[in-house]
């Protein structure tokens, strides 16, 4: 019913754009638009369960418009104009790559606010970015995967060599080093967020390395299906995957945009939406740690869930010195901690990580 | 020991299975001179139909049979499109793809991430346990082997029997074919739907047996490949076994080299097995008139009797 909306909102701007506006008495339209399918199941899927919880949260009062697999670049502006030009109030844009089309768009359309995901660029002041802190998910799933590989050997399924996924990387192999000295880490980067058969390649290819855990970093379930035929555990990304639970899949981080829509939607209709640069994980619920499921020990269960809190409670930050770089150059220091510039930008392996960085 | 090479052998056939069952039925459609460019389209109906009925039934067969269904009925809105009414074979094939990525995605509302009943090797672990060849020969399920078998089938219906003489005489000349009293249209029609049929199961052998799972746009562009190694091979079967073993090859040992760390750019690697596909189809077709001789000489032409 929603995709159908969608279609007519999207594909009859003519005849939205000819109606006269009557501003106030209509509800508040935001616009999404997505670069990948919201079936996915995973990142696109869960930013639609953030768009129907905020949907459901105010009910008549707001509306809400949708357009995925739009590619990134002229066409995402196109169809955000045409969302505007429909009547939309906010546009949220779930994708890194729409940057330069929001912000254009943003020019044009000064009273129109705009929640970019994931980016970095806030040219005009109706433009705010947003993002979660998936590093603090991915110190307690390389805590679990330390604590139940056998073989010492982590396989990790990346997309591109991107900070997000680097800093990731990084995360996950400290607190795996920290539970277990001789835990290793292989990494596949597949070069894609989405390819079902080609992550179950990967994951199969370091299965037969002798990684006895799999992490991954791009969209879909299929590693999990592979770790289910192998005997190897697997995490949920994004969404729960909790199709593989109790086994492969032990435990999950999960996207939860909802409440950010929620506040984001309430502060423009009330007048107080500012420009901001929204970088949230476990204290604000952004990211929320699945059910840990299947053989994981108790004892494990448990101290997987104190490094949780402890990050939430900020008392703890994943990346706590002494941490050097891969190269052996000191990066932070005896209980140092980074600033979020740097940490935003990592494009480097922490010390102990054999795979090297070609890009 | 930097790959092993006994994992990367049964790696290499799973990952062509898929390819080669699209590829083998693309082959029959354009030796009879049609050229589908809906393979992509006709997959992922494939892999839908294939996992609703995986989850409805609860039968692995049933599903890999509602696979083919799937892709034959897509196909035959191609093939009446083409043959019947004479659209162009190109942009009708093109709106194949985009309709099936299409229509699966609506299909599959709500499918996704039900859990699935498991696809079983055909071979006893005992046979299995055998060292080398147990895991190469003997550790897969029915598809791959079936996969296979499709390509020595179609190799043989092609080059020893009648019938396949009359499918390419069609796809050679469809005027000369036609003047001998052959049924043209309905030789086509046939060819068309089995390369449906094909597309189908190989979809349907992604959702249901490699990826268990429906997930939107799941063949990510695995119908081109297909395409593309009908022309690797020189539309020959068995150059088309060796052109999917040789891109699932590098597809996935590169996967195990970069697991290795052999030092080389990934983005160089995640790239290989289409650099290698494009390097091999320009040697190919730099012999211009050896290429010329094994592509159907009324490829993609439109017949009409009148004509």
């Amino acid at each position: 019913m929603k995709h159908l909306k969608t279609l007519l909102a999207v594909g009859a701007v003519a005849a939205a754009a000819a109606l006269p506006a009557t501003a106030q008495e209509e509800p508040f339209t935001v616009g999404f638009i997505h670069v990948g399918s919201t079936g996915d199941m995973g990142w696109s899927f869960t930013h639609d369960q953030g768009r129907i919880a905020m949907d459901e949260h105010f009910g008549d009062a707001v509306e809400t418009v949708m357009a995925e697999s739009v590619a990134e670049g002229a066409d995402a502006e196109r169809v955000m104009t045409q969302m505007i030009l429909g009547g939309a109030d906010m546009i949220v844009a779930t994708s890194f790559g729409f940057g330069p089309a929001v912000n254009a768009v943003a020019e044009q359309f000064p009273d129109v606010y705009f929640e970019h995901a994931t980016g970095f660029m806030r040219d005009h002041p109706n433009v705010s970015t947003y993002n979660a802190r998936f590093y603090e998910g991915r110190a307690v799933t390389g805590h679990i995967a330390g604590h139940m590989t056998e073989s010492n050997i982590v396989g990790y399924i990346g997309s591109y060599p991107i900070p997000t996924v680097i800093r990731g990387m990084n995360s996950a192999f400290l607190h795996a080093r920290e539970v277990n000295p001789d835990v290793e880490f292989r990494m596949i980067f597949v070069g894609t967020w989405f390819d079902p058969a080609l992550e179950a390649d990967a994951a199969q290819a370091l299965i037969d390395q002798g990684a006895d855990v799999i992490l991954q970093h791009t969209d879909s379930t299929a590693p999990h299906a592979v770790s289910q035929e192998a005997g190897t555990f697997a995490f949920g990304q994004a969404s729960d995957m909790a199709q593989f639970k109790p086994a492969p899949r032990i435990t999950s981080v999960i996207d939860n945009w909802g409440p950010f829509y929620i506040d984001r939607v309430q502060a423009a209709m009330d007048g107080t939406w500012e420009q901001q640069d929204a970088w949230e994980g476990f204290a604000e619920e952004r990211i929320i740690l699945g059910e840990i499921t299947g053989p994981v020990p108790d004892e494990v269960r448990a101290s997987a869930l104190a490094l949780r809190d402890s990050i939430a409670s900020g008392e703890y930050h994943p990346f706590t010195g002494p941490i050097n770089m891969q190269d052996g150059t000191p990066w932070l220091a005896e209980g140092e901690t980074p600033e979020d510039g740097p940490l935003a930008g990592m494009n480097f392996f922490v010390e102990g990580i054999t795979a090297e960085l070609q890009n | 020991m930097i790959v092993d090479p006994i994992s990367l052998m049964v790696a290499l056939i799973v990952v062509s299975t898929p390819l080669l069952l699209a590829a083998i039925g693309e082959l029959v459609v354009e030796k009879s001179g049609v050229l589908n460019l809906g393979v992509e389209g006709m997959m992922i109906i494939g892999a839908v139909t294939g996992y609703i009925a995986a989850v409805e039934t609860g039968s692995v067969t049933l599903a890999f049979v509602a696979g083919m269904i799937g892709g034959l009925l897509l196909s035959s809105i191609f093939a009446v499109l083409t043959q019947l009414l004479l659209s162009n074979q190109v942009a009708t094939g093109l709106a194949l793809t985009l309709f099936g990525l299409g229509l699966s995605a609506l299909l599959g509302v709500g499918y996704g991430g039900t859990p699935m009943p498991p696809v079983r090797d055909i071979f006893p672990q005992v046979m299995q346990d055998i060292p080398v060849i147990g895991p190469i020969l003997f550790g897969h399920s029915a598809m791959i082997y079936l996969a296979v078998l499709l390509v020595a089938a179609v190799w043989y219906v092609l080059t020893h029997t009648r019938a396949g003489l009359v499918l390419r005489a069609v796809g050679e000349s469809h005027e000369a074919a036609h003047a001998l009293g052959y049924k043209v249209i309905r030789i086509r029609m046939l060819a068309i739907l089995f390369g449906g049929a094909c597309a189908g199961l190989s979809g349907a052998f992604l959702s249901v047996a490699r990826v268990q799972n429906w997930i939107d746009g799941m063949t990510a562009g695995a119908g081109w490949i297909a395409l593309a190694l009908v022309v690797f091979a020189s539309w020959k079967p068995w150059r088309l076994l060796i052109g999917a073993y040789l891109f699932g090859g590098i597809a996935a040992l590169q996967l195990r080299l970069q697991a290795a760390e052999i030092g080389v750019p990934v983005a160089l690697l995640d790239a290989s097995p289409y650099l290698i596909t494009i390097l091999v189809l320009a040697v190919i077709s730099s012999d211009k008139s050896r290429l010329a001789m094994n592509a159907p000489a009324a490829l993609g032409k439109v017949f009409h009797a009148s004509s």
